[in-house]
């Protein structure tokens, strides 16, 4: 997200929160939302697809609504005005074809109108058969959930992705040699991914509440957390829609005051230590252990001011808007633990995977026929949510090295808390503050040395790093 | 928090802000180049920051003479008794581009292990990368608080002609430096040359001066990563070579055979550059050109020099050496054309070799005081 777009969202949410306070502040969210879907995806070199990503971003999610609500709440005369908010988007926008100049609107000339009809007379058959057909069973919504999951995987692994690339230039009649996975970056897809799982597994559950289209699609797509979180939820997200919006000078001084904190840590100490951070370049030139630990601490910095400043502006626009996100960050890199480190980094999709994988599969894993020690359930659950983790990253093996990484290191923090549990406590105070600091320095070099995995392309440019950080070079 | 607070807060803070913008015009911030990380917690450089993809060089070009020279090398400390100091400066082909610091001219020199009236010789890189005698008079008049023993000035024809002195963007934006020198030593240029960049008020605000305060920062943030790599330029793999077949155009600035009209180079510019050295010894390099045997190369050298101006040139300097007792090499088609790289005065590291070899011979016959 670039500067001015964040400015202009601010002023848009100002004019928003003091204009738009009942009537009306649902549509208008909406239709500012589903224009930043298509105004905040980059351009993409595969003709068209910057247009149609977005167009695919509101049809899934109309789609997911279908799906996750019962056929009795389905009502056309409620909820016909958000569908055609959403049809009179998509067509104006395509309709800035022919202006003959660009707008910030959309990331480059979009498609023939005649093409965008075809494509949403193919959503709206596709959406009529299972509103008039289709309820919220198991089936469906399972099929639903693995779909979400196979286009998620589609972008996620490099090779899937070029192939697709290929699939789509040559259908274009482009040069399929020019095919690469960045060719499909869809913007905002893995947190709508994570939304529209979240409300299907509920739906399943029974846990989901039910909301309008016009809600939900605000829930999906709210254009403050389109593109890095929070990872809100549903139920939480929507009682806050449902609040009549009345702002007093507390929440302008805390919109204003997380806003301008987020563009500080964002614009000025993340964008600045950007400028020497380890990166895949410079972990190959750098030649001393001294200087390497300077460039992964600058990393390991870079990337908490520049996640929770993206993160703090989020949370005050939202504020302007009425709708309070949940934090995402608290202080992580100041706990004396991995495992508060995971309770306090990029929370909100921590608790998503708690929810969704490390709860469940411990629960199966207690309850199975076969007995697992609770080493063993504990191994295999953290294991499994930080690969997941990684994975979610991106489907390469630095990324499943990352989540081998602190899954190891949280089932080994977890053994040693169990025995240390009685042990410690007897220890003076002052002892007990030494062990904390220690372990403070200790979480942090241990989470740093996992950003090398992170960061880096690949494992032999990692090991490479790592052998100069341990001045083995 | 009460709406009255709110308005306070805006009121104040922008209050402060324009107070700061406007006080910036009284306080002159350019002088906060001199205060440098380098030389105290990273290397000094070994050339000047010069670079225009600071992402992969880890460097950047400004015009902050005071920051250029804090960020050097040569201001690491007072100079050693036991140092025989020698500056080289110039213009790209000093600098060093495609080249390494220990490749240039200024690095082989200094890694030669000379020694000079029973002192080490360290040689000092103070090339900048655009070709100007004005450029190169502002840099030797700075440089000389450094204390030099020997200045070696390499140069070619295209620093010479009079409507490319004051072009040079690091000329033009230090106007201050140069009315100076013009006043100082009398050159003929006119202190109302719009080439000269003067600032207004708006330009030195903090608004204005954005730009400017942003490059000192980064120049000090660049010095992690040159502290951490020692790479201070990006080396393409693959590079466009110095042209070797040539346009048949035989104007030179202007100028047409068959007479090279000397009144419209800057000797004046060159004399003024001893003068600022006053004892300090100067040795006068014509630095080595392509010689190209492609196309129209029957008319012209090279990209830069039609054959009949640039022999008049050398023929000028060799008469002026002459009378002028100018300590003085010409070493113009001492290298072969293949040993050039992107431009007719860039040099691969052999002909840096080949350079190096008779300038060192040179010196080394330098009498000491």
């Amino acid at each position: 997200m670039t500067l001015a777009y964040i400015l202009v969202s601010f002023v848009i949410a100002a004019v928003l929160g003091v204009a738009v306070r009942e009537r009306g502040r649902l549509s208008v969210l909406l239709a500012i939302s589903a224009l930043a879907v298509y105004a905040l995806q980059p351009a993409l070199p595969v003709r068209g697809l910057d247009f149609w990503l977005p167009t695919l971003t509101l049809g899934l999610t109309v789609l997911a609504w279908i799906l996750t609500t019962p056929r009795q709440e389905r009502s056309w005369r409620a909820n016909w005005p958000a569908a055609a908010i959403l049809v009179g988007i998509v067509l104006l926008l395509g309709l800035t074809r022919y202006l003959g100049i660009s707008t910030p609107l959309t990331a480059s000339n979009p498609p023939q109108v005649q093409m965008i009809l075809v494509v949403l007379a193919v959503v709206a058959a596709a959406g009529f058969f299972l509103w008039r057909f289709s309820k919220p069973g198991r089936l469906i919504l399972s099929a639903a959930f693995v779909f979400v999951i196979l286009i998620f995987i589609l972008l996620k692994v490099p090779s899937l992705s070029e192939w697709a690339s290929q699939v789509l230039r040559g259908w274009n009649g482009q040069s399929t040699l020019l095919a690469s996975p960045l060719d499909l970056r869809w913007l905002g897809f893995s947190y709508i991914a994570f939304r529209l799982l979240h409300t299907l597994r509920d739906r399943q559950s029974g846990r989901l509440p039910s909301v309008s289209l016009s809600e939900y699609l605000v829930y999906v797509i709210f254009f403050p957390a389109l593109s890095a979180g929070p990872i809100d939820r549903i139920e939480r997200f929507v009682g806050d829609l449902r609040q009549p919006l009345s702002l007093n000078s507390d929440d302008y001084g805390e919109a204003g005051t997380r806003f301008v904190l987020g563009l500080f840590k964002k614009f000025v100490i993340a964008d600045t230590l950007g400028l020497v951070a380890m990166n895949a370049t410079t972990a190959t030139q750098v030649r001393t252990a001294g200087w390497a630990w300077v460039l992964l601490y600058a990393y390991a910095f870079q990337i908490y001011f520049d996640f929770s400043g993206y993160t703090d502006i989020a949370i005050g626009l939202g504020r302007l808007l009425g709708i309070k996100l949940p934090e995402n960050f608290n202080a992580p890199y100041l706990k004396p633990n991995l495992t508060l480190f995971w309770n306090n980094w990029h929370m909100t999709l921590t608790q998503w995977f708690r929810a969704y994988f490390f709860n469940p599969v411990t629960r199966a894993l207690r309850s199975s026929k076969r007995k697992f020690s609770i080493s063993g359930i504990v191994f295999i659950t953290q294991m499994g949510t930080m690969v997941l983790i990684g994975l979610w990253h991106g489907v390469t093996w630095n990324f499943v090295a990352w989540g081998v990484w602190h899954g190891l290191g949280l089932f080994v923090h977890n053994r040693w808390s169990v025995w240390t549990k009685g042990r410690f406590a007897v220890l003076p105070i002052n002892w007990q503050k030494v062990l904390n600091v220690g372990g403070g320095l200790l979480t942090f070099h241990f989470v740093a040395i996992g950003w090398v995995f992170f960061a880096l392309p690949s494992l032999s440019v990692s090991g490479q790093f790592l052998q100069t950080l341990a001045g083995l070079k | 928090m009460s709406a009255r607070f709110l308005r306070n807060v805006i009121v104040k803070g922008l209050a402060l802000f324009l107070l700061l913008d406007i006080a910036l015009v009284a306080v002159n911030p350019a002088g906060l180049g001199r205060l440098s990380l380098y030389n105290h917690i990273f290397p000094g450089r070994l050339r000047f920051p010069f670079g225009e993809d600071p992402t992969q060089s880890y460097n950047l070009s400004l015009f902050n003479l005071d920051a250029m020279f804090a960020s050097h090398d040569i201001a690491a400390g007072p100079k050693p008794a036991s140092e025989y100091r020698v500056l080289v400066i110039g213009d790209s082909s000093t600098w060093g581009i495609l080249l390494q610091p220990g490749q240039t001219l200024a690095g082989q020199l200094d890694s030669a292990g000379l020694n000079l009236c029973g002192k080490t010789v360290r040689v000092y890189n103070l090339g900048y990368p655009t070709i100007s005698l004005t450029k190169d008079l502002m840099v030797l008049d700075y440089a000389m608080r450094y204390q030099p023993d020997l200045v070696i000035w390499p140069l070619t024809l295209e620093a010479f002609p009079f409507d490319s002195q004051l072009t040079s963007p690091i000329v033009a934006n230090n106007a201050a430096r140069v009315d100076a020198l013009i006043v100082h030593y009398g050159l003929p240029f006119d202190l109302r040359d719009p080439a000269l960049v003067r600032p207004t008020f708006w330009n030195q605000t903090l608004i204005g001066q954005r730009r400017s305060l942003a490059d000192l920062f980064r120049l000090q943030m660049y010095g992690v990563l040159w502290a951490a790599t020692g790479i201070d330029q990006s080396y393409p793999v693959d590079y466009e070579h110095a042209q070797t077949d040539l346009v048949s155009d035989v104007a030179y600035h202007g100028m047409q055979p068959p007479t090279l009209d000397e009144s419209k180079l800057a000797f004046s510019v060159l004399e003024a550059g001893l003068l600022v050295a006053g004892k300090t010894p100067v040795l006068l390099v014509n630095e080595p050109i392509l010689v190209s045997t492609g196309k129209n190369s029957a008319l012209r050298y090279n990209f830069y020099y039609p054959r009949w101006a640039y022999d008049q040139w050398r023929q000028m300097m060799n008469e002026k050496a002459a009378n002028q007792d100018w300590d003085y090499l010409d070493l113009w088609n001492l290298v072969p054309a293949d040993q050039f790289t992107n431009s007719a005065i860039h040099l691969t590291p052999v002909g840096e070799t080949r350079m190096t070899g008779s300038v060192e011979q040179t010196i080394s016959q330098q009498s000491c005081p």
